[in-house]
């Protein structure tokens, strides 16, 4: 649906040529939700409103539904824009005007609709995001929540075939961040609308997006299934951005980690399981089968969008051929097993060297 | 004190100058400075329709005409006063001055006004598509409206003082009436009485505004 090629957004400051958007080269398919992460001032802003063209590039294509939109005029840019709905951090929303004319807004501009029509798509959308009693007030009697639902039900209203998403949630809290998500999800499989967002939160991420790019200094430096990025991120910016939304909470695994006792080795593994293999009894199985101790220091069950994992952090105690038995057993039942003891055997005898020189 | 030397009729005469003055230079003052200040406000920097030459160009025009102490435009303007109005005294002859006078300060106040609605609003209305003068006439300026009205009031009230001057090209008014006989025949009961209305018109101009802007602030 949209395909981006070597895009690139450079801005002259003060004579210095600073460099936005480098070499961006995206696919985004009709009817997925594709997420873009990365930190304040990665390029992410940039890049999503390269995709309406609120940002001109410098070089490259955005190719949408076949057609290059850096070639367009001002008039079909304003005629593409009215089917790419667009959703703000800060909802953006007019405060002279109603919840109903907030909404009403976009259809008014087109010059398309009789007033009843008008009267009767702003019903559906305000049905479709559940704010029917709400229809008179301003926007200023509204709740974060409901205001980015009132910027929602705007950003549709001329039947988008393209939702954009500029940190949607970034300015709710944590529930009505959920809520805002499961609409979101609930429009994408409801209309089939195809949805890019931005954001900096893993989180959002996990709960709603197919594919994500992660970008870093104006570069896409990761890219893929967000199951997959989410369990094995590669980059050090992804594997940050991971790490933020489940932390690994080093001093407390160094406390509760046995290690060192008698002649037995100790294994610190984590232990990564994706879709079926989150219901099966796998770790218990094993246990029953080996004389090594198995401790489970962390856990998580969860779901990437419709998708259950599990991540274990676990420490293995005993002799080296049982530990290899265990191990084997792990690599058969189709778990990721990622061996973390260099996480812990540096940090104590670092901290002991610093004490002596001091 | 002796208020019975009063000639209320003088009074009233006087008071319905200044009222048709402010009144009718505001209206003219608005139909000119609002435009004025919308252009302002888009060819500004990193505005709608950034265009650094006009801009420097409207405003150098508006600090200008700004710069000149009201009566001495009063007297410049008397060629063009004739021309537009067919005299250049009394009531008439005040107003094209009067409005010359407050249309710069009227447009540089609606610039300010504009540039305070949030910048976010625009980008939507651009998102969606929207063109630009629909952009001004359906959002910029009834989210700008308060900040409107209340660059109105000011401007009023700019008037109100403006239009006591125009005594000197034989304009009448209130504030003429205060020169003429309160200052000049040392009728200090007139200059009292004069000022008072002037006192009373200000603050009733002043409490309108705000309820007006009251009404209409959304936020």
């Amino acid at each position: 649906m949209i395909e981006i090629a070597q895009l690139e957004k450079h801005y002259q400051v003060q004579g210095r040529q600073i460099s936005a958007l480098r070499n961006i080269n995206l696919d985004i398919a009709q009817g997925e939700v594709f997420g873009i992460i990365g930190r304040s001032g990665a390029g992410k802003s940039t890049l999503l409103r390269a995709l309406n063209l609120l940002e001109r590039p410098t070089s490259g294509k955005v190719v949408f539904e076949g057609e290059d939109i850096t070639q367009f005029n001002t008039q079909q840019l304003q005629e593409l824009r009215q089917r790419i709905g667009m959703v703000f951090q800060h909802f953006n929303l007019l405060s002279a005007k109603t919840v109903a004319q907030n909404i009403e807004f976009p259809l008014k501009l087109t010059g398309k609709y009789t007033a009843q029509q008008r009267a009767a798509r702003v019903a559906e959308l305000l049905d479709l995001v559940g704010l029917q009693e709400h229809a008179a007030k301003y926007p200023a009697q509204l709740s974060g929540g409901q205001k980015q639902r009132v910027g929602i039900a705007r950003a549709l209203a001329n039947y988008p075939h393209l939702l954009l998403c500029d940190e949607a949630t970034s300015a709710l809290d944590p529930e009505t961040t959920q809520a805002i998500l499961r609409l979101l999800l609930d429009i994408n499989q409801k209309l089939g609308l195809t949805i890019v967002l931005i954001t900096h939160e893993m989180q959002v991420i996990r709960s709603i997006c197919d594919r994500v790019a992660v970008i870093d200094g104006g570069e896409i430096v990761e890219t893929g299934n967000v199951v997959e990025v989410f369990l094995h991120p590669r980059h050090a910016v992804t594997q940050s951005l991971v790490a933020e939304n489940q932390a690994l909470d080093l001093s407390l695994l160094q406390e509760l980690s046995q290690r060192g006792q008698g002649s037995s080795l100790s294994y610190l593994l984590r232990l990564t399981y994706v879709g079926s293999a989150t219901h099966e009894p796998i770790l218990s199985r094993i246990a029953s089968q080996t004389k090594a101790e198995i401790t489970i220091l962390q856990g998580v069950i969860a779901r990437i969008k419709n998708t259950p994992y599990g991540q274990l952090i676990v420490e293995l105690l005993g002799e080296e051929n049982e530990i290899d038995a265990v191990l084997k057993l792990l690599g058969q039942a189709d778990i990721r097993v990622d061996v973390l003891n260099h996480l812990l055997t540096n940090s104590p005898a670092h901290s002991q060297t610093q004490a002596q020189e001091n | 004190m002796d208020f019975s030397v009063i000639d209320w009729d003088d009074i009233l005469q006087a008071t319905l100058d200044t009222l048709t003055m402010t009144g009718v230079s505001l209206v003219f003052t608005i139909l000119l400075g609002l435009p004025l200040g919308v252009l302002l406000f888009l060819t500004g920097k990193k505005q709608l329709l950034q265009q650094g030459a006009l801009y420097a160009l409207l405003s150098f025009v508006v600090n200008m005409l700004r710069s000149i102490p009201f009566i001495i435009l009063l007297i410049v303007l008397i060629p063009l006063t004739l021309f537009l109005v067919g005299t250049s005294l009394g009531v008439a002859g005040t107003i094209p001055p009067l409005v010359i006078g407050t249309t710069p300060f009227f447009a540089r106040l609606v610039e300010n006004v504009l540039r305070e609605v949030d910048k976010g609003i625009i980008e939507a209305c651009q998102a969606m598509g929207a063109k630009t003068y629909q952009i001004i006439l359906h959002a910029l300026l009834p989210e700008a409206l308060p900040g409107l009205l209340a660059a109105t009031t000011v401007t009023t009230i700019a008037l109100v003082s403006y239009s006591a001057m125009s005594g000197v090209i034989g304009g009448g008014g209130l504030g003429d009436l205060a020169l003429r006989f309160g200052y000049q025949r040392f009728q200090t009961e007139v200059m009292i009485v004069t000022v008072a209305i002037l006192v009373i018109l200000v603050q009733l101009f002043q409490w309108l505004g705000d309820v007006l802007v009251a009404r209409f602030t959304r936020k």
